[in-house]
């Protein structure tokens, strides 16, 4: 038994403070202003205080912290990526991550469990083929198993896929591919920041962003203008919802994702599983619950309702790879914002307008990036020019062309 | 023990049904009708299952299906709730979630260390050093979770339902019941929905010291059943609502969904417990889970018991305990006045104790906190607290709580209904609801039964009204009246014994008040930190509660702190019901039985199967596919190409169309022949390629790829509307069948059984044709994919075994085989002709792919155009090319996507290779850097294990490099 429990039994209050501060009003200046209280928003606004020194800085959240992208995805972290870029960039949060609960002295349940990416053609056995080659070079743990490999490690999965569909040929096989708790990931950032002196301010809404001769001035909230020559977007799927008040014009397109959670169960499930054929993400979450992804809603809405048919699709595949699961039962259903991008890379770094700097296009990738972009925005933020890291996501890349192609290593085929 | 009480008038069990069933070992013996806690009860079994955390022995505490610790499995299915499902006969029940058995779970330990485990102990220990977390976590994962999956086990499917209704009406209680007679009676056709076996709702259990309800009851249940436009399902949950009033109903069997027009929510309140010490353990329950099990289950809930109650409903659960023979030791009032109460009246005319203004401060337990024997209950002063020094002991095995209720709105929050708290029933209620959705009784805070008919009445016109029938004159809408049915505070801090607020997630008072000093203030913050609702009830009986936390708390009102999002479904549901009996279409093309006879291997692709090549006894798969390749070079060969896409363009504006479609130009296009066609897509890179025939001026025929056909057919549509084009788009993939005849031979063949000129002069390369092959119409087209002499015979897919089986007839004097998929690729590879989506990539354009030929980049516009323009005035970042082996090297050979390196860098990757091709050495496509693109440049590819081997990039084709053979 961990120590620290026996402290929480031989006190006789809960002494545990607060874990941030709930200001009791906004300054009228900031060095930094952050639009966005998610793990993005907050580890930028953590980082900036811990690695640059800057702490006055204010996270304005329009809810709650976490409430978006942070706390509805499906908290798998992962790096085995296609391209160099990509690739060197999210082994680099994969790395923050596996230190950061110690870092941040908050236990974020960050679980190595072995990442699987189901192949079930030829075709598809070809592109993790080329992932699994990139990541060697760029000595990444991931490699090309077979059928034999998987069934081993998962003898609940069937690999015949019941016989009706295409068969599992084999898989990219990912072993630090984690799951870790969102939200945690989240507060901790939070309070992180928040003793370093950055302050939180939810239920507060930027409602526009005054530009001056192509520099930003400050920002119109719901609790008045705050002053500040530095603002750092980091909001996912509301991204274009901020660029159009700089007039920043980005390819991104909104399309909701939904995500599902059965009742709990004893554990069974140790890996993360990924078929792209069939659409679907599983991992088991320390409290039990099979937790459930697909692919993208086929349409552009913003908005975070579920469907029925979302449900039905994924339960049908679900009993495709595991058909034992049949009498287990779906407990609740969500949905998230994704700002896709072309390229199923992030749009980052700096912006056509002076101090305007965008963290966003985090589509369906932006949990496990969260260390990382919250770790180079603040460099970037601070020195007023691109983290090398992040140079490649610019957003001036999609009027040069020079794409950073992701979509064959994005978990599922959207 | 048997508990079961004489014959109740109404009760749902069947006692000529007895059935018999084991629960952890021992035999007990229950009714048909029965739940499983209820028969568990009935039998004295009081200890039903252990909670989640603290493994602390649970019992009914709801039977309203809301009971997250009377959860059991048995051979073939887990986590069975013991208030949601029927009594089987032959039941073998265990409790989840224990270790070494219900009775002695080991686990149960872990109640006395509850105070190393505040709220969120987890994310403050177990994760330094880093190095022991996985062993923690590992003993933390093997604690936490209910039951276990079966591995052996077989999905039961079942075929979904499909419904429409003009009017749903969700709840078959009083104000539902008369919801569908009043819309039903205007000429509505109603489906009413109700999760119980019968109808009535409350009627049926909260009878008590109103006989007048018994009557009301009969008299609409007769109503209902007999009305032509009502039916009726009952046993159905309505799992979740979504857009548009499309439905999930979810019975014992299936998932049905259902599109209603107009839907009256009359699902009633949920009953809301106490906070109060030891509020969990077996014999405190809900006051309306004791009067279900007295009327449906003629079942006792104790012998003696104390009525904790905060409204008139307590006093009526006071007298039907009475009634059925429980000594009601006291009814113990939170309020100070229980106001002009006909029922308290009554409970004192039967000689019961009544103590107003007083709580429950604490449940005694009994022996392992299996039971209780007692109840601690104080004054209230008037600053709310307890007056310690007059606390009594009542004895009891029991306490009924009714407190309060909390409106069962989930399928009016899912449809986007806005609740608000009104203060004078102390409950939430819907202010704002969709077009076309009503809500009708308790669910919006009306009470009384005359209220609720009426109020009923009222929705089931106004829902009638909107469908188009009826009075234009509504009844004016029920108010809300008080007294108010729900207590505002019912929750009392203990000092020191656990009272919990959620039994799902075994969270006391306390933790709430920790998660929020830790600044979890926020009604989403303290859920998602303390997961308060995140178990298997989704907080049904723990959600108010908290609320009402939370806000005095903050020193909030209820409707300031919020409630969190309802989210489906409201009842958990199988992956089984979701999944349903499904088709899984495989296609086969008219000729697969041929090729089932001639030994092919298939191969799937997309949905279809195709012959990846033709099996030879004593013949590896390498061999035959290479000998299949010869073949088609020396001979002739006919391979099954019927899985490529097939679309008509017709219209005036079939040439604009296909100009924006396509890279390349169709307005001067003869008729008559054919073009090679390439599609990108905005961001210029290349989607999908074919050939397109003019078939008149205005009509043209297109084929795509076999894995492309599908988008390609989708975006065509797409765009075809975008750019109001007047084009019609017919795609006839599975229409028509399509063969390739190849190889020197093939003309000797293909005269033989046709009257179209075939001479080289009479049907030229690119020339297309329309004529009776083997005497079926049929379009022929010399094309050169494999390089050979050739003909592509698209015919309908009717005949198209027959044409086969004609042309390998008149092929076989001339050698003709079939070749399949594989010995196509080399074929092709040999040609240096690309495959989109092998040798391209999500980024692909056209100009790295060599393929600039193909792209009229100055014609007015097609889709990528823009890209392609700025693209063509930059350098190229990498180049297709062709790359071969020195002859006679044995390998290790490189495999499809394996790098190039050069000084530690990847400059370059395999697209496509063969180690084997007819040419006698190992050829293939790589991608590489400009620089080291020229031919005859030597490039390290690095293959399994990390060896690098020497390569040779080289002039396409490798094969026939002038084309003279296709010609």
């Amino acid at each position: 038994m961990p120590y620290r429990l026996l402290r929480f039994a031989l006190q006789s209050e809960y002494s545990e403070p607060r874990m941030f501060r709930s200001p009791e009003r906004v300054q009228d200046q900031y060095d930094v202003v952050i639009i966005g209280g998610g793990g993005h928003g907050l580890a930028a606004a953590y980082y900036l205080a811990h690695e640059h020194n800057i702490t006055n800085v204010a996270v304005l959240e329009k809810g709650y912290i976490g409430g978006g992208g942070t706390g509805r995805n499906t908290a798998i972290v992962r790096s085995n990526y296609l391209t160099p870029e990509g690739t060197r960039f999210y082994q680099a949060s994969l790395e923050l991550f596996q230190d950061l609960s110690r870092q941040l002295d908050y236990n974020l349940f960050y679980s190595e469990r072995g990442h699987f990416t189901l192949a079930h053609s030829p075709a598809s056995m070809r592109t993790q083929r080329w992932r699994a080659e990139v990541n060697k070079q760029l000595g990444i743990d991931s490699e090309v198993v077979d059928t034999a490999f998987i069934q081993r490690e998962i003898p609940e999965l069937d690999i015949t896929c019941g016989g009706h569909q295409a068969p599992v040929h084999g898989a990219l096989y990912h072993p630090p591919g984690a799951v870790a708790r969102h939200d945690a990931v989240a507060w901790a950032y939070a309070r992180g920041a928040d003793q370093r002196g950055v302050e939180i301010h939810q239920q507060t809404e930027v409602t526009d962003i005054e530009v001056r001769d192509g520099k930003v001035a400050g920002v119109h909230t719901n609790k008045g203008f705050i002053k500040t020559r530095k603002v750092l977007s980091a909001v996912a799927g509301w991204t274009t919802h901020i660029t159009d008040m700089v007039g920043i014009r980005t390819p991104l397109i909104v399309h909701p994702l939904q995500a599902m959670v059965s009742e709990a169960l004893k554990p069974w499930l140790n890996h993360i599983v990924v078929s792209a054929s069939l659409h679907l993400y599983v991992s088991q979450s320390s409290r039990g619950e099979l937790i459930t992804g697909a692919s993208l809603d086929p349409y552009e809405l913003i908005s975070s309702r579920s469907t029925l048919e979302f449900v039905e699709g994924l339960g049908g595949h679900m009993l495709d790879l595991f058909p034992c699961l049949g009498d287990i039962k779906v407990l609740r259903q969500w949905a998230g914002l994704c700002d896709m991008t072309p390229d199923f890379s992030p749009v980052m770094g700096t912006t056509p307008v002076g101090g305007f700097y965008i963290d966003g296009g985090w589509g369906t990738w932006g949990f496990k990036a969260t260390p990382i972009s919250g770790n180079t925005m603040a460099w970037t933020v601070a020195q007023d020019k691109n983290h090398e890291l992040i140079e490649a996501f610019k957003l001036s890349r999609f009027t040069n062309f020079s794409l950073v192609g992701e979509k064959g290593a994005a978990s599922v085929g959207h | 023990m048997n508990l079961r009480l004489p014959p109740q008038p109404g009760e749902w069990i069947d006692r000529s049904r007895p059935m018999a069933f084991r629960f952890e070992g021992r035999d007990y013996q229950g009714y048909f009708g029965d739940l499983i806690s209820s028969a568990l009860w009935a039998n004295g079994v009081h200890m039903q299952g252990r909670s989640f955390k603290y493994h602390r022995p649970r019992g009914i505490y709801s039977l309203a299906g809301h009971d997250a610790n009377a959860v059991f499995e048995d051979e073939t299915r887990t986590n069975i709730r013991g208030d949601q499902v029927g009594l089987r006969s032959g039941m073998d029940l265990r409790a989840v979630n224990t270790r070494g058995g219900l009775d002695r779970d080991r686990l149960s330990i872990v109640d006395r260390f509850s105070k190393l485990m505040p709220v969120g102990f987890y994310y403050k220990a177990f994760h330094t050093p880093r190095w022991l977390f996985p062993r923690y976590e590992k003993q933390i994962r093997q604690i936490a979770g209910l039951g276990a999956i079966r591995a052996g086990r077989t999905a039961q499917l079942t075929p979904k339902g499909y419904g429409f209704c003009q009017l749903l009406v969700v709840g078959a209680g009083p104000s539902g019941l008369s919801a569908a007679l009043a819309a039903a009676d205007q000429g509505v056709d109603v489906l009413l929905v109700d999760e119980h076996a019968h109808l009535g709702g409350s009627l049926s259990w909260q009878s008590g010291g109103d006989e007048k309800s018994r009557e009301v009851y009969q008299e609409l249940v007769n109503l209902v059943q007999a009305h032509q436009r009502i039916t009726v399902r009952t046993k159905t949950q309505v799992a979740g609502c979504y857009a548009d009033l499309w439905v999930a109903l979810v019975d014992d069997v299936r998932l049905t969904k259902l599109r209603a027009q107009a839907m009256v929510v009359a699902s009633g309140v949920m009953e809301q417990p106490a906070v109060f010490g030891n509020n969990d353990l077996p014999g405190v329950m809900l006051a309306s889970a004791a009067q279900r099990l007295i009327h449906l289950y003629a079942v006792k809930p104790w012998q003696q018991c104390v009525t904790l109650a905060a409204n008139s409903d307590g006093y009526r659960a006071a007298l039907d305990l009475h009634r059925a023979g429980i000594s009601v030791a006291a009814v113990v009032d939170l309020r100070d006045d229980a106001g002009d109460c006909y029922f308290a009246a009554q409970v004192r005319q039967a000689g019961i104790r009544v103590l107003m203004g007083s709580m429950i401060y604490e449940a005694v337990p009994g022996a392992g906190k299996r039971s209780i024997r007692g109840a601690v209950v104080c004054p209230l002063g008037e600053d709310g607290c307890r007056r310690e020094s007059q606390s009594q002991v009542i004895d009891c095995d029991g306490i009924a709580m009714s407190v309060g209720w909390a409106p069962a709105g989930a399928p009016l929050y899912q449809v986007g209904g806005k609740f608000s708290y009104d203060p004078t029933v102390e409950q939430l209620v819907p202010r704002e609801l969709p077009r076309n959705v009503f809500a009708a009784g308790r669910v919006r805070g009306v009470f009384g039964l005359d209220d609720r008919l009426m109020d009923g009445r009222r929705a089931g016109l106004e829902a009638a009204q909107k469908l188009g029938h009826g009075s234009d004159e509504l009844p004016a809408k029920i108010s809300v009246v008080g007294p108010a049915p729900s207590h505002p505070y019912p929750i009392f801090r203990h000092t020191k014994k656990k009272n919990f607020v959620e039994l799902d997630e075994d969270l006391h008072f306390i933790d709430l008040v920790n998660a929020h000093q830790e600044g979890f203030d926020n009604i989403e913050l303290i859920k998602r930190y303390s997961t308060v609702g995140m178990g298997p009830s989704q907080g049904k009986i723990a959600n108010m509660n908290a609320v009402r936390v939370l806000a005095r708390l903050n020193g909030d009102s209820i409707d300031q702190t919020g409630t969190t999002t309802s989210r489906p479904f409201h009842q958990p549901v199988p992956f089984e019901y979701l999944a349903g009996r499904r088709f899984h279409p495989t296609r086969r093309t008219p000729m697969h039985r041929w090729h089932q006879k001639t030994q092919a291997e298939f191969i799937h692709a997309g949905s279809w199967l195709r012959p990846e090549y033709y099996a030879n006894a004593g013949q590896d798969r390498e061999t035959s596919i290479l000998q299949e390749a010869r073949h088609v070079r020396e001979y002739a060969g006919l391979m099954d190409v019927s899985t490529l896409g097939k679309i008509e363009v017709a219209g005036p504006d079939a040439v604009t169309f296909l100009e924006r479609i396509y890279t390349g130009r169709f307005a001067k296009q003869t008729t008559g022949k054919l073009r090679y066609v390439l599609a990108c897509d905005e961001m210029g890179v290349v989607i999908d390629d074919g050939v397109a025939v003019r078939l008149s001026d205005n009509h043209f025929y297109v084929t795509a790829t076999t894995s492309g056909a599908a988008a390609v057919y989708r975006e065509m549509l797409r765009w075809a509307l975008i750019w109001d084009l007047d084009v019609q788009l017919v795609d006839v993939t599975g229409h028509l069948a399509a063969m390739n005849l190849a190889g020197p031979q093939s003309r000797e063949v293909l005269q033989k059984l046709t009257s179209v000129d075939v001479s080289p002069e009479g049907f030229p390369f690119l020339g297309v044709r329309r004529g009776e092959v083997a005497g079926v119409p049929a379009s022929l087209m010399r094309v050169g994919f494999v390089g050979e002499l050739g003909y592509e015979i698209h015919v309908p897919a009717g005949y198209a075994a027959h044409v086969w089986e004609e042309i390998m007839r008149a092929g076989a004097s001339s050698k003709v085989r079939p070749f399949g998929v594989e010995a196509q690729r080399l074929l092709r590879l040999e040609k240096g002709h690309l495959i989109v989506g092998q040798d391209t990539d999500a980024l692909t354009n056209p100009y790295e792919a060599n393929m600039a030929w193909a792209v009229a980049r100055k014609k007015q516009f097609f889709v990528g155009q823009r890209t392609l323009q700025i693209l063509n005035e930059r350098p190229l970042t990498r180049k297709l090319v062709g790359v071969k082996m020195a002859p006679g090297y044995r390998g290790p050979f490189p495999e499809e996507s394996h790098l190039i390196i050069e000084q530690g860098e990847m400059i370059g990757r395999v697209t496509s290779f063969a180690p084997q091709s007819t040419l006698g050495y190992g050829l293939g496509l790589v991608f590489v850097h400009p620089d080291r693109s020229e031919a005859g440049t030597k490039v390290r590819i690095c293959v399994d294990r990390g060896a690098e081997i020497e390569a040779e990039i080289a002039p396409t084709p490798f094969y026939d490099p002038d084309d003279l053979r296709q010609k």
